[in-house]
């Protein structure tokens, strides 16, 4: 009996009292429970999804009379454990952020901004950084009452946490309008100015930061340092319509240059804003309405220097897999993000499809196709870069056929003879692998433009009318056409765009132009769609402007794709995909689906490259002026170890904003050095074997 | 050790109670549990509480943690427009937010803003510092958390303050205003301070390309921003660009606190020739200046700044204080703290064009001041007399509780309140200033109170009295240093004639009594203030007990007024205001100096006083109110929010209806005699 006492003692009395060492609230309620003999309450349910073994004590409930104190043991193990957890974790941040700033023992490297302002390096030309594409943060300002409590809030940047909350409202705001490619009504999303517009992408993601904290280290501040963030969706002439990018642009350096003793800006654009900056270069001596009015002597006045990092001059293939199926790696950032969102049900399976319509309305991607047509990038049976090994360390051009018949096996094909042929990059788009690499005679040749003229039928769209995207206008017979077709090229891929999403191109095509021009001294030239592109607008009447293209090379970059038809889903809208199974044998430059060359993983280096190797080189028609060109490129090197984060000799296409030899020139010649000073021409690639294939008229 | 025994003492408990069906299942309970067992065995255990004290703490922790992460998700879950509704539950609907209710009549967006940020409420942000400011390059020192303060004080300190000679940047510190609008909508997180305008601006159309933060660094004089930061040069191209790509619509100007002293040295500035000046030409204001709306604008100085040079307790200056009242006093800097910031403090230019100015004609001599008879509460009986008025036996029987507050420093209470025949002045100037007092202990808190020796400390106060004028001399007495180089940079007096060639220098732009309003008749100048709230207008003081590091001087704060009703607060003589800036300050220039033409004045600029009756906040979920009259804080009121969208969208003072007066301010610049 007295034994029993004990353990009754044992089991209600002292967990009691024990508890109320916590709070007495606690002990209450779990008194309560002992006293009431019911299940557990809700409070305890959710604190037991933490429990390790709350199914064991589930099944123990059934035996009435002993489970009340497995229950609270179990209960209290869990909050035990999470205190424990906690408390530690507490612990090693107080730790942390009372620890000396800097570690004994461990030296960073010294930054070459702190290298080189102890060499006596100072700031002297006013900086301005041109952000790119989807890398500015943007903000909102007006919008639907699902986004209440967001003004000024960070849509895009920072930390993305409303996709995840209001994944459609986020959506929405960040759409435009499909006819006009500006605001739809009663949402205004505007671009963060200054600085932190592109200092980090995502906490911890640099863009820019590394590059501003050096040149600040040699005394560069905001006085002499701008930020010329623009809202990157819209097409280049709309900013200025809409937000009068371009007019402040104009003013500020103006402003700096007369505030720093009228010493010319050196400007730095990346990405896309090596784009938006040629737009600028010649809206600003363009004549008003359209125009800055800067008048014509305007960029020899203030620019000293453009120094061009990682420039898509000429486009980028991956834009073209984007717009056609949202596939692209770095415009669509979303996906690198978040891979897994993509692929699940949080948005009903449909992520890429909203993803589409969404991007599908920013005119700033159409900038980005291809330009110059067949004469750049080769067409169905020739390519600039034919011959590029892609076994980029060991430079091999030419594979043994043993793992070719393997590897044609494994497929179940039966193609020998074209296999040593070297891989077709000017077929930018093929349906099938086969169409990738068979010569030209043996396709089919269905021309689209036939297609265009038929209007397309409109299936019935009523259980996908939410994520409605152009594909859904397409009927399935003209969506066979298009596979039938089997190649693209970079000419007919305009026309293949046209037909799929007439309605993006012809918003866009009003803003950009992708052609080579046969007579600059056309007026049509004098209309702003051609000024973003460099084979259709005459660089500035500025001889003493320097322009660089800096770019790493080294990492494969994609170039040309092999798609499939997608299995046919109710709202499954996009018809085609790449076709990720196509693998090519050991050492080719087919993986995935995808065709690589030699470039910065976003950009190829023909892209980057040709027009400051050839294009600008000397006076051409492009350059009249002759001003100076260079080519200064980064070989890559992954990071040694993880300490070193995102690498020091980086070459990727956001990356090489930290390289070390990248931010040297770049301090060098805001410090007023020429290019002839910090060494010329600098190339690791074949860009110049490659530009030697292109018969463009100079 | 512990543990093995634990396990013995486990088992012999078991023994016994073997034989039990429960216990049984105990046994078999806690071998399942082994892993977690440390917790189990113990409360099985029982007995033994040496132990089970941390495994409670665990056990609490982790409870308070887990209803806390519960309570996160719900909230993170809530629909965000709930708190409104609950508000709304319990006060009655609310009132739409001025930038709705003006939206739904129509207004849009016309002229181009530009916001003024005034003294602390800017952010800064380090470019360039010393070792142990490392990982703080582009964070904010100023504004934000300040969580650089409590973390390493002293290269805080060092990195705030400005160099003692010149009054820029010291060698290898680099600090400088965050710009863009971020500089100051909010001083911290959850502290608006022009966040609440912009929003509801931003509900009638406006965004960043017709909004402008004119950030600058608040710690320069107005004329070094221009020189290091070329700040003045950016303001006027930004406005320049902002009415060029607005269709030629002139700016709505908007400043507060001192930034109305730095608007007025702008306006002079960007219409003076180059190099001193921005080279805008003669009508640069007129082509681009629609309204100029002074929030709270200390147009003659505030006293507190007096008091905050003098013996750093002022509220507003030394904010540092509000935020941290008990880290102040406490040993957090070895109980320097205070001298720390004055030392720190004094190297701020800024605060001295804060001195009160127009001397003995504007804020009142010995025995004469222009708010005297002034009652903090008007709702009272005013025949509540008290024996201070018989005792001081001056002429104005009218008033109770009368202070002479033209005495802006006093030494001891009675001298406050005796007339000015009988106070014994000794002149401090010629006093010796005694050697360095022993400087060894105290050297990294000097401050220049050290050189000053006991001698000229009592010098100081044996002169018992010092008006606004006379503040000035004290001020040169006890900070030579900071004097030189701020009467360099400002000027506190009253021109008498104007055409002396010698106004056109700078340092007389920031001074309203010693400047011409710029010839554009189109303008409108507001000034907007809240009243309804007492403020720091003279202080009392006395000699700090002696230590050998201390400030000699600090607010007396033992003494009271003798009834409910004084103005005598803790040493503090207070009038009506808002909080900082008197109703005199803010309201004279508009109220009088420049009403019609006058000879500052000459183009006949039209002006305007609209004063904010101050209602604190009915209840907490109000926050700090819509309709409060405090400084900072009147920036989310909503009758001042709707004057200044209605102006944005091209309304004329005229349209907002013209005056709009509380306080006796009228009354008050009638008393003051002055040749305009």
């Amino acid at each position: 009996m007295g034994s029993v006492l004990r353990l009754w003692k044992l089991c209600y009395v002292e967990p009691v009292k024990f508890q109320s060492f916590g709070s007495n609230k606690n002990a209450e309620k779990r008194q309560q429970q002992q006293q009431e003999e019911r299940s557990v309450s809700e409070v305890e349910s959710v604190v037991q999804k933490n429990g390790r073994d709350d199914d064991d004590d589930r099944k123990k409930k059934k035996n009435r009379g002993k489970r009340k104190s497995r229950e609270w043991r179990c209960v209290d193990s869990c909050c035990w454990v999470i205190g424990c957890l906690c408390s530690v974790w507490w612990l090693l941040l107080f730790l942390y952020h009372w620890l000396p700033v800097a570690l004994p023992g461990f030296q960073p490297l010294e930054s070459p901004g702190a290298r080189l302002s102890r060499e006596g390096v100072r700031a002297l030309h006013p900086v301005v950084l041109v952000p790119g594409i989807s890398t500015g943060g943007l903000e909102l300002w007006e919008g639907k009452p699902c986004s209440e409590g967001l003004f000024r809030k960070r849509l895009w940047g920072g930390s993305f946490t409303e996709i995840l909350r209001r994944p459609l409202c986020w959506l929405e705001h960040l759409s435009l309008d499909n006819e006009t490619g500006l605001d739809p009504p009663g949402i205004r999303v505007r671009a963060v100015p200054g600085l932190v517009a592109a200092d980090y992408f995502a906490p911890g993601y640099f863009v820019w930061a590394v590059l501003i904290q050096n040149l600040a280290k040699i005394g560069y501040e905001e006085k002499n340092l701008h930020m010329a963030a623009y809202d990157w969706r819209l097409s280049f002439q709309n900013t200025e319509i809409r937000d009068q990018a371009l007019s402040r642009l104009k003013s500020t350096i103006e402003l700096m240059y007369l505030t720093n003793g009228c010493k010319k800006v050196v400007v730095v654009p990346h990405s896309m804003g090596v784009l938006y900056f040629l737009h600028f270069l010649k809206w600003v001596e363009g004549p008003p309405p359209t125009g800055g009015n800067g008048g014509p002597g305007w960029c020899a006045k203030h620019i000293k220097a453009i120094m061009n990092i990682g420039p898509p001059f000429l486009g980028v293939p991956k834009a073209v897999s984007n717009l056609l199926s949202s596939e692209g790696k770095d415009v669509a950032i979303i996906r690198a993000m978040d891979p897994g969102v993509l692929d699940s049900e949080i948005l009903g399976l449909q992520t890429l499809e909203h993803a589409m319509r969404v991007a599908r309305t920013w005119d700033s991607i159409i900038s980005l196709i291809p330009k110059g047509g067949e004469t750049i990038w080769g067409d169905l049976d020739w390519s600039p870069e034919e011959g590029h090994g892609c076994g980029l360390a060991k430079r091999r051009t030419l594979q043994s056929s043993g793992t070719n018949m393997n590897s044609n096996r494994a497929d179940g094909k039966i193609t020998f003879s074209v296999m040593k042929e070297p891989a077709k990059y000017g077929r930018i788009i093929s349906f099938g692998k086969e169409a990738s690499y068979l010569p030209s005679l043996q396709l089919p040749s269905v021309d689209l433009k036939e297609l265009l003229l038929g209007s397309p039928s409109t299936i019935s769209n009523s259980t996908c009318r939410e994520v409605w995207t152009e594909y859904d206008e397409l009927s399935r017979e003209s969506i066979r056409d298009v596979a039938d077709n089997k190649v693209y090229t970079s000419r007919t891929l305009l026309d293949l765009l046209r037909f799929v999403a007439p309605k993006m191109m012809q918003r866009a095509e009003s803003h950009f132009s992708h052609g080579i021009a046969d007579n600059l001294d056309d007026p049509k030239y004098d209309h702003y769609k051609y000024w973003s592109n460099p084979l259709e607008m005459r660089l500035p009447d500025a001889p003493d402007m320097e322009i660089y293209c800096l770019y790493g090379v080294g990492i494969p970059t994609e170039r040309s794709y092999v798609y499939k038809m997608a299995p046919t889903g109710k709202c499954k809208s996009i018809p085609f995909r790449i076709d990720s199974t196509a693998e090519g044998y050991e050492d080719s430059c087919l993986k995935g689906g995808v065709y690589f060359v030699d470039g910065d993983e976003s950009v190829p280096v023909l892209s980057s490259g040709f027009m400051c190797a050839r294009g600008w080189r000397g006076k051409t028609r492009f350059n009249p002026s002759g001003a100076t060109a260079y080519v200064r490129e980064y070989q890559h090197r992954p990071p040694a170890s993880l300490l070193e984060g995102r690498g020091a000799a980086s070459g990727a296409h956001v990356d090489i904003m930290g390289n070390v030899a990248f931010i040297e020139d770049v301090l060098r010649v805001a410090a007023g050095a020429t290019g002839e000073e910090i060494g010329g021409d600098r190339i690791h690639s074949d860009i110049m074997r490659m530009l030697e294939r292109i018969n463009i008229r100079l | 050790m512990p543990l093995i025994q634990r396990r013995k003492a486990a088992e012999a408990d078991r023994a016994p109670s073997s034989d039990e069906k429960i216990a049984q299942d105990v046994r078999e309970d806690e071998d399942r549990k082994k892993k977690e067992s440390p917790s189990n065995k113990k409360k099985k255990a029982g007995e033994k509480n040496k132990w089970s004290c941390l495994d409670s703490c665990c056990w609490f922790v982790g409870c308070v943690c887990t209803v806390w992460w519960l309570l996160l998700f719900l909230y993170n879950a809530m629909p965000s427009s709930f708190p409104q509704y609950v508000t709304e539950a319990i006060t009655g609907p609310l009132p739409d937010p001025p930038g709705v209710k003006l939206k739904k009549e129509g207004l849009t967006v016309k002229h181009p803003v530009v916001f003024v940020p005034g003294i602390v409420t800017g952010g800064l942000e380090l470019w360039e510092g010393h070792e142990c400011s490392e990982g703080l390059f582009r964070k904010r020192l100023w504004g934000g958390t300040f969580g650089e303060v409590y973390k390493r004080p002293l290269c805080w300190v060092e990195h705030m303050s400005l160099d003692n000679e010149t009054g820029l940047d010291p060698p290898g510190i680099r600090v400088r205003p965050v710009t863009g609008l971020v500089a100051a909508d909010y001083f911290m997180p959850g502290y608006f301070v022009w966040a609440v305008l912009i929003a509801n601006l931003a509900r009638i159309g406006y965004e960043e390309k017709n909004m402008y933060m004119a950030a600058y660094d608040w710690r320069l004089s107005f004329q070094n921003t221009e020189v290091r930061d070329q700040t003045l040069s950016r303001i006027k191209s930004h406005i320049e660009m902002m009415v060029a790509t607005s269709g030629g619509k002139k700016a709505v100007v908007i400043p507060h606190s001192m930034g109305v002293l730095y608007f007025l040295h702008f306006m002079k500035w960007v219409e003076a020739p180059a190099p001193m000046g921005g080279g805008g030409g003669p009508d640069w204001c007129s082509k681009h200046i629609k309204a100029i709306m002074n929030i709270g604008g200390p147009f003659l100085g505030v006293p507190k700044a007096v008091a905050g040079l003098f013996s750093t307790e002022a509220k507003d200056i030394a904010v540092a204080r509000t935020i941290a009242p008990g880290f102040l006093s406490n040993d957090i800097f070895r109980v320097q703290t205070l001298q720390r910031v004055m030392k720190m403090s004094r190297t701020w230019d800024s605060t001295m064009s804060m001195i009160p100015k127009g001397g003995d004609t504007i804020w009142g001599g010995l025995d004469w001041s222009p708010e005297e008879g002034y009652l903090p509460s008007k709702g009272r009986q005013r025949m509540n007399d008290s024996q201070v008025s018989s005792e001081s036996g001056t002429n104005n029987s009218g008033c109770p509780a009368r202070v002479n507050y033209g005495r802006i420093i006093s030494f001891g209470k009675d001298v406050a309140e005796s007339p000015s025949s009988e106070i014994e002045m000794i002149d401090f100037r010629d006093a010796v200033k005694g050697q360095n007092l022993a400087n060894t202990t105290c050297r990294d808190v000097w401050t220049e109170y050290h050189d000053m020796g006991i001698e000229g400390v009592r010098a100081v106060a044996e002169h018992k009295v010092y008006t606004a004028e006379t503040v000035l001399d004290l001020l040169h007495f006890v900070a030579p240093k900071m004097m030189a180089r701020g009467s360099a940079h400002f000027s506190y007096g009253i021109a008498d004639d104007l055409d002396d060639p010698k106004y056109k220098h700078y340092k007389y732009w920031s001074n309203p009594l010693e400047t011409r309003l710029p010839n554009a008749s189109d303008i409108e100048i507001f000034s907007l203030y809240g009243v309804g709230i007492p403020t720091e207008r003279a202080y009392i003081y006395k000699l700090s007990p002696s230590a050998e590091c201390y400030i000699p001087f600090q607010i007396d704060t033992s003494f009271e007024g003798e009834d409910e009703d004084s103005c005598l607060k803790d040493g503090v003589d207070t009038v009506d205001g808002d909080e900082t800036v008197p109703v005199l300050s803010a309201g004279f220039m508009c109220a009088k100096g420049w009403r019609g033409k006058t000879r500052f004045n000459p183009s006949g600029i039209r002006t305007y006083n609209r004063e904010y009756e101050h209602a604190p906040p009915a209840n907490l979920l109000e926050g700090r109110g819509t309709q409060s009259g405090s400084h900072v804080d009147v920036m989310g009121n909503f009758a001042l929010i709707e004057d200044i969208i209605r102006v944005a969208a091209g309304a004329t003072g005229e349209d907002l209806g013209g005056d709009q007066v509380y306080s006796d301010i009228f009354k008050w610049s009638e008393k003051i005699n002055l040749a305009l």
